[in-house]
């Protein structure tokens, strides 16, 4: 499906350029039209702003480790969209767009980064999205046996997984493409290449041209998109999930962006990469191009953009709020979910707990 | 009731429950076509198709970790890791996912998976063979831990790690795989994870074991009748957690306690269950209470085997000094 896009033959689909002009002359490929490119543009900025804000809000002292996805947005955004609500979606960390554009709460997903394990309580039926993932691409094994299930209970459904580029060096992502392609299953793999984890840069994890075309040695497709702009991100996407939903098996798809924050508000990405650096991928940011598109076609103004950066404000900070003010966790609730049931030797410990909080012992 | 060695009693668990809950898939490294290596999943294919009874890619931490995935959508799958003595490529996916996707996700998802392995000393095999590291599992939250030592228990305790809501790391002991048969009820019938059981009941001394050396912590007890000393013998049967009450009560009764394990001593489930009988029964104490297990050194090669495990004669021994005992 994706002859025309071969990763090893350094070809890279890019459907909407830096300056915002649609690249008339690709016709094999799903189009967003100028409704769904105003919607992107909705999620990427209310993305933006959120993610700003939260790097304001550490600073501050008020919201501890948080890892800035600024010029990223593009790629959760765009896939999220191809995908019907009703796949399932693996994410990393770095998916604040696609999260947003799930529905998933604010003050639910801010409760995740303020250490509530509350926030993490996404109901299945509603969100089929699975909580954020720490340890470096173990997800991606979850993605295939959801898939695998999907198949098996005939659910018609794609799931899609979110992993770094530093995640492709670990063992779980190489068995995860190795198992899905074996088993054929339904499900995409989705690598945010922003060039650095954390202060290792991408061609220090493999010698591989590109990060896509690892999927060929596992019986399948890969394709590099320009993870900056959404309509190719859209279209690379909704090839895979039709290809996945007629039994084609797999899709590796490496979204080819960049970080332009630091890796995480406890992170100086000062100390491993120049600032000329960031600056060309300054001109390349996934919003900017959109602006400029939906202002040459008068689908927006500037006045609406503001509106749009200040009504995403004035949300983030109360649903902020909302997650800040959820009371400290009981004893109680520490140990309610370990088990089903709350084992007897358990319940002795916490009656200890409680005792020794109460001072008395 | 047919009779049935331990691991057809695993095979026998599996069928009847397979039958009954569609949702089950069993899959790892030759469980298919050739049944394992052990045999323990003989037949499955054949009655259950290939969706349901797969060899996987051969991949530990794949097995474990697409079972997460699958248990998050409904499955129940129930996977097979070859040899205990590898089971660490999976280490992660357990420690960081299986035994937390509950608390994590505050209830609304689960990781309620079944992982069978085979565990123990004994059988004269290569190294990474012979591994008992129970405790490892153990000291992980949010894991449950089931061991059988013979196959009426394998049954009913492996049908209760099918239908149970947490996930449950459930140890076979291959060493008595297939060393004695058992009447086992054709039916399906279940065995309360979490629960010692008491074997034969005693007044002198407490002597608790579980999987292999049940063996001969059974042989010690039958000799040490003929001396005219009574011993209560608990099987533990669920490693994690611990069925304390079963075990203070009965040294609050006997007053003497030994356990008996295989695997390293230091930080082993001894050291847990001795501190629980000094925590809880103190007082009732009339001698020290008392651990054997295997010294804290890597398996030894069958050459050195013999050395490494728990025999008979040694836990009489111990019993005697521990009734000669004298403040």
């Amino acid at each position: 499906m994706f002859e025309s896009y071969d990763p090893r033959q350094g070809k890279r689909l890019q459907i909407m350029d830096e300056a915002g002009n649609i690249d008339s002359s690709i016709k094999d490929v799903p189009l967003m039209n100028d409704s769904d490119i105003l919607l992107a543009y909705k999620y990427m900025s209310k993305a933006r702003v959120i993610d700003e804000w939260s790097v304001n809000l550490n600073r501050q002292g008020r919201l501890p480790t948080y890892p800035p996805g600024k010029g990223q947005e593009a790629n959760s955004v765009g896939s999220l969209m191809a995908m019907d609500k009703d796949d399932w979606f693996v994410p990393a960390y770095r998916e604040l767009g696609g999260m947003l554009y799930r529905g998933i709460p604010l003050s639910k997903l801010y409760q995740v980064w303020l250490g509530n394990e509350k926030g993490s309580h996404f109901e299945i039926e509603k969100y089929h999205t699975f909580p954020i993932s720490v340890p470096i691409a173990s997800q991606c094994l979850h993605a295939v046996g959801a898939a695998y299930a999907n198949q098996y209970l005939k659910n018609n459904r794609v799931t899609i997984c979110f992993v770094g580029d530093g995640g492709t060096s670990e063992g779980d992502f190489l068995e995860a493409l190795n198992v899905a392609g074996t088993w054929n299953v339904p499900v995409i793999f989705y690598i945010q290449n922003n060039q650095w984890a954390i202060s290792v840069p991408r061609n220090k994890q493999t010698r591989s041209a590109t990060l896509a075309e690892k999927a060929f040695a596992f019986g399948f497709e890969g394709v590099q998109v320009d993870g900056n702009d959404v309509l190719g991100v859209f279209a690379a996407t909704q090839m895979a999930r039709d290809k996945a939903l007629k039994n084609q098996g797999p899709t590796l798809i490496e979204g080819y962006t960049y970080r332009l924050g630091a890796h995480t508000t406890a992170d100086d990405p000062t100390i491993y990469r120049k600032q000329e650096e960031v600056a060309q991928w300054l001109v390349k940011d996934p919003l900017l191009r959109l602006e400029k598109y939906l202002l040459k076609k008068n689908l927006i103004d500037e006045s609406t953009i503001n509106a749009l950066k200040e009504d995403a404000k004035k949300e983030f900070l109360k649903e902020f709020e909302i997650a800040e003010n959820a009371p400290p966790h009981t004893v109680e609730e520490i140990f309610a979910w370990q088990y089903k049931q709350i084992p007897e030797d358990m319940k002795e410990q916490m009656n200890i707990l409680n005792i020794r909080l109460k001072g008395s012992m | 009731m047919k009779a049935l060695t331990l691991v057809q009693a695993v095979n026998d668990a599996l069928f009847v429950e397979m039958r009954v809950n569609p949702n089950i898939v069993v899959y790892g490294e030759d469980v298919g076509v050739e049944g394992g290596v052990f045999r323990a999943t003989t037949g499955l294919q054949k009655e259950f198709g290939d969706k349901r009874c797969f060899d996987s890619p051969l991949a530990e931490s794949a097995i474990v970790g697409t079972a997460v995935g699958m248990s998050v959508l409904g499955l129940k799958p129930v996977v097979e890791l070859q040899f205990s003595g590898f089971a660490w490529p999976a280490f992660n996916q357990i420690i960081s996912h299986v035994a937390r996707f509950r608390n994590r996700t505050r209830g609304a998802m689960t990781s309620d998976i079944v992982i069978r392995m085979p565990y123990g000393g004994g059988i004269r095999a290569l190294e990474h063979h012979s591994e008992s590291m129970e405790s490892i599992w153990a000291h992980i939250p949010g894991l449950k831990v089931v061991i059988p030592s013979n196959p009426y228990d394998a049954k009913g305790l492996l049908i209760s790690a099918m239908r149970h809501p947490d996930p449950v790391i459930f140890m076979e002991p291959k060493r008595v795989y297939r060393s004695i048969k058992q009447e086992v009820p054709d039916d399906a019938y279940t065995i309360e994870i979490g629960k010692a059981k008491i074997v034969t009941e005693g007044k002198d001394i407490t002597i608790l074991s579980y999987g292999a050396q049940m063996k001969e912590a059974t042989e010690a007890t039958f000799q040490l009748k003929t001396k005219g000393i009574s011993v209560e013998l608990i099987d533990l049967r669920t490693i994690s957690p611990i069925d304390k009450k079963t075990i203070t009560n009965s040294v609050n009764k006997t007053g003497r306690f030994l356990v008996v394990h295989e695997g390293p001593q230091s930080y082993g489930i001894g050291g847990e269950l001795v501190t629980t009988v000094i925590e809880n029964c103190f007082t009732d104490l009339l001698a020290p209470p008392a651990r054997m297990s295997s010294p804290d050194i890597t398996p030894p090669l069958p050459r050195g085997e013999r050395l490494y495990l728990i025999s008979t004669n040694m836990i009489v021994n111990k019993v005697m000094e521990l009734m000669n005992y004298r403040p």
